[in-house]
């Protein structure tokens, strides 16, 4: 298959009912069990090596109307908290045993409440991630986290994780990075070769299925990225920050990079690219999965590391990608995002580097506004 | 109507009240004398399940940004902050007490109230609220102050309680909080002195939870709503100091002779009832009002246990400072606990307090409150039968306050809460015969 075939297809899965993915593949794997990742860090090692199929589950996308969930949750929370409680109390969620949430923010962390209540059924797991990395005390405290979450994994698996369960699982993943990286790295060399929406559709789809399916899916779809060969459009080069969480519609990903821009990185589904190099597979695997989240993992809007100035991790972005602007594309509502985008403005001011500032909703369907803007940023600087 | 409204006002001053005013006055100008004199140095902190004795023990000034913030909407100046944060990349939608701060600080820091120091320590005691872990990570960059994320774990095993790892990594983060205090302020820690204020705390921790315990008789003596808020402040700023204590005392007396007489804070009390989120600050008297009206009273609230949930049975324990510490903040107080917990305490409030319905303050800006209060709705609503009622608008923001709207539902929703207590009185006045 080509790279444009493959594309078409995993995006007309995602677009039709992604959820199906899970559904077909319990269906083949009698009495396994799934467990739904609520956005982000989640460390799927943990459900994989319990013999569980970990699943993102991030949220609902703009074909799906909520009809139930808003009297749940008021107009000014975010839609990812929205849609995914509605994926459950329409019954959408029923392929899943579990269901993990994290510290990420507020609506996030009531939600969890709000699905332990609503869905007696489901284990309902909370990861409470450390904000304080600079103290040497913190590593032991995130390793009895994940111990314990392995030890409730187990009894929903019915049965023991080893720790050689574990590292085979830690390899099986740091595979699957590798490879999403290296999609990233031949987009980044040469965007007219391998668009955004490609490797979105590609990283995404991967979310759905075993990290071993994935892993052979990316290997087939690199190849056959190697065979492109198209020549440079005249477009500006960004790097777009501000979708760790909520995702954008696919329409819209698809639309900023048409309206003039290559983009050169982007913060999309974050949680399945936590760490820029390989968690070591040798040692106390529970001790490496917390040492690779607090010194390893990439950051964002809900990790507040205070060694080192946020938006300086966004100014290396730029500088090491070769980008001239930035777009920040945040969640409507949500709160993370929207406060990190202060303190990049300044920066980016600091540094002259010119960016814009966008906002979506998962449920979206109209994209001129967001298009025009873009068109005219765009214009601005190719014209400066 | 406006008369009415106008008998009905509250015009509760009592000792108490004034010795607040004092108590926070001179609170106050200390801060304003270590902005303007260099008379000491601040420490900055958030409200919820705040670790003020360990500051104490090293004669640093706390600082509550929020206890600024909730000021500057109190006094109807926040506005002109709000938007200048928005100016420079605020969003709308996030939390106007952020906004209201950062527009302060990023000016001379000069209040109607007093003259905000700069900090030389920001500890992010990140008890619940994810916003604070923003915000001072935002102060920080703005100025020179060392920034502490004094990780606090969420409550979320099944028990409701803490792990025995939380325990152990809260206080060996206080451990570290004290040889950073010890490295600002020059001074190595008095442990006697820290066992001396925590033993204060327990002490005003206990007097507290029975004042707050008193609103279960009937009429209840004060508004644990909008008089608790005036409590609140000597709480955060002042526990663990002998006039925290002392004004504790004298309310306490005073709220007792109250019930002793029979008084509650309106001429007729017709309806208890509790009360979830935080007020809205910029129209906190308009609000009172329109409960006073109904002669309703608020017998207990959830927003006066962010800083700490003493009522329930928590103390300090001198002998042990630094874990009773890290328990208050861990689990005795309102913002750490989970969201199911929350439905546990009003649920606990509606029962032993004896109320007839529960009111849900939504406000846009702070979603630990407000995020999935809908769901709460449905639950006291629905599973529990409890008539409850559910307005929004906002704890900082002057701009979403609708007064015609929300006296229409609250009225509405009294009218109501009155018919049917007249049915029922007279199905039991049938049933007498
Ligand atoms: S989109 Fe933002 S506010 Fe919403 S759940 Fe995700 S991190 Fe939280
Ligand atoms: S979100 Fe709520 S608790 Fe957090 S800072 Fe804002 S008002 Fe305070």
């Amino acid at each position: 298959m080509g790279i444009h075939e493959m594309v078409a297809q995993y995006r007309e899965m995602l677009e039709d009912s992604p959820l199906n993915l899970v559904a077909e593949w319990k269906a083949k794997h009698p009495g396994s069990k799934v467990v739904g990742c609520y956005p982000v860090y989640t460390p799927f090692e943990i459900i994989h090596a319990a013999g569980m199929l970990p699943v993102g589950i991030i949220g609902a996308g703009n074909r799906l109307e909520i009809a139930h969930a808003d009297s749940r949750f008021q107009s000014f929370v975010c839609s990812i908290v929205k849609s995914t409680l509605e994926l459950g109390l329409i019954g959408n969620l029923e392929s899943l045993d579990g269901i993990v949430f994290h510290s990420i923010c507020d609506p996030a962390r009531n939600l969890a409440s709000v699905f332990k209540r609503n869905f007696p059924k489901l284990q309902v797991e909370y990861v409470h991630f450390p904000q304080n990395m600079a103290s040497p005390h913190t590593v032991n405290y995130l390793a009895a986290e994940y111990r314990t979450l392995k030890s409730n994994y187990e009894r929903l698996a019915g049965r023991p994780v080893t720790d050689d369960d574990l590292r085979k699982s830690i390899r099986v993943y740091n595979e699957q990075r590798k490879l999403i990286g290296q999609l990233y790295r031949m987009r980044r060399e040469a965007p007219q070769n391998l668009s955004t929406l490609e490797t979105y559709v590609l990283t995404r789809i991967g979310t759905l299925i075993p990290p071993e399916e994935h892993i052979g899916l990316l290997k087939e779809a690199i190849a056959a990225a190697k065979e492109r060969d198209e020549r440079p459009k005249d477009r500006i080069k960004v790097v777009l920050e501000g979708s760790f969480c909520e995702q954008p519609p696919l329409e819209l990903i698809e639309g900023l990079e048409a309206a003039g821009c290559y983009i050169l990185d982007d913060d999309f589904l974050l949680g399945w690219r936590f760490f820029k190099q390989d968690i070591p597979s040798e040692g106390d695997p529970v001790e490496n999965l917390a040492r690779a989240y607090l010194n390893q993992s990439v950051y964002s809007g809900v990790k507040h590391d205070t060694r080192e100035a946020k938006s300086k991790h966004l100014i290396d972005k730029v500088r090491e990608t070769g980008a001239s602007a930035v777009v920040i594309l945040a969640a409507k509502f949500c709160e993370p995002a929207l406060f990190d985008y202060a303190l990049y403005r300044r920066a980016l001011e600091k540094e002259g580097i010119p960016h814009l500032y966008l906002e979506f909703e998962e449920k979206m369907w109209i994209f001129d506004k967001a298009r025009t803007e873009v068109e005219t940023f765009v214009e601005s600087m190719l014209f400066d | 109507m406006a008369k009415t409204a106008e008998a009905n006002k509250t015009n509760y001053q009592g000792q108490m009240h004034l010795l607040q005013k004092e108590l926070m006055g001179n609170y106050f100008n200390q801060m304003t004398r270590a902005a303007e004199h260099g008379e000491g140095k601040a420490a900055y902190m958030l409200i919820s399940g705040n670790p003020v004795e360990l500051m104490l023990a090293f004669d640093l000034i706390p600082v509550y940004p929020e206890i600024n913030a909730l000021q500057l909407a109190v006094k109807k100046v926040a506005l002109p902050f709000i938007q200048k944060a928005e100016e420079i990349g605020y969003s709308m939608d996030n939390c106007a007490y952020v906004k209201a701060d950062v527009g302060l600080f990023l000016g001379d820091r000069k209040t109607p109230f007093a003259t905000i120091p700069l900090p030389a320590l920001i500890l992010c005691n990140y008890v619940g609220c994810n916003v604070y872990l923003q915000w001072f990570e935002h102060l920080a960059e703005y100025c020179d102050g060392t920034l502490y994320n004094l990780d606090i774990p969420f409550m979320r095993d099944p028990s409701g309680k803490p792990t025995a790892a939380d325990v152990t990594y809260v206080v060996r983060q206080l451990e570290e909080v004290i040889e950073i205090c010890e490295k600002i302020t020059g001074k190595k820690l008095d442990y006697a002195k820290l066992k001396r204020i925590v033993a204060l705390s327990g002490e005003t921790g206990e007097i507290w939870s029975r004042i707050k315990g008193l609103t279960k008789n009937v009429p209840s003596p004060f508004d644990s709503y909008f008089d608790s808020v005036t409590m609140m402040a000597p709480l955060y700023c002042l526990r663990g100091t002998e006039g925290g204590l002392k004004f504790f005392e004298t309310a306490l007396k005073e709220m007792q002779e109250k019930v002793d007489m029979g008084q509650g804070p309106l001429p007729e009390e017709r309806f208890r009832f509790v009360i979830e989120g935080p007020p809205p600050w910029p129209y906190l008297r308009t609000f009172r009002d329109l409960f006073s009206k109904w002669g309703a009273v608020a017998v207990a609230s959830t927003y006066s246990t962010v800083g700490g949930l003493w009522e329930f049975g928590f103390k300090h324990d001198s002998n042990r400072p630094l874990e009773s510490i890290a328990s208050h903040m861990l689990e005795w107080n309102l913002t750490n606990r989970n969201f199911l917990q929350r439905y546990e305490q009003i649920r606990r409030y509606v029962e032993e307090w004896s109320a007839d319905a529960l009111v849900i303050h939504s406000v846009k800006s702070c979603r630990l409150f407000s995020a999935g209060q809908g769901d709460m709705r449905e639950y006291f609503t629905k599973e529990l039968g409890i008539p409850t009622l559910l307005v929004e608008s906002d704890i900082e923001d002057p701009r979403y306050f609708s007064e015609a709207q929300m006296k229409n539902r609250i009225d509405a929703f009294f009218e109501s809460l009155e018919h049917k207590k007249i049915v029922r009185g007279a199905a039991a006045a049938g049933g007498a015969t």
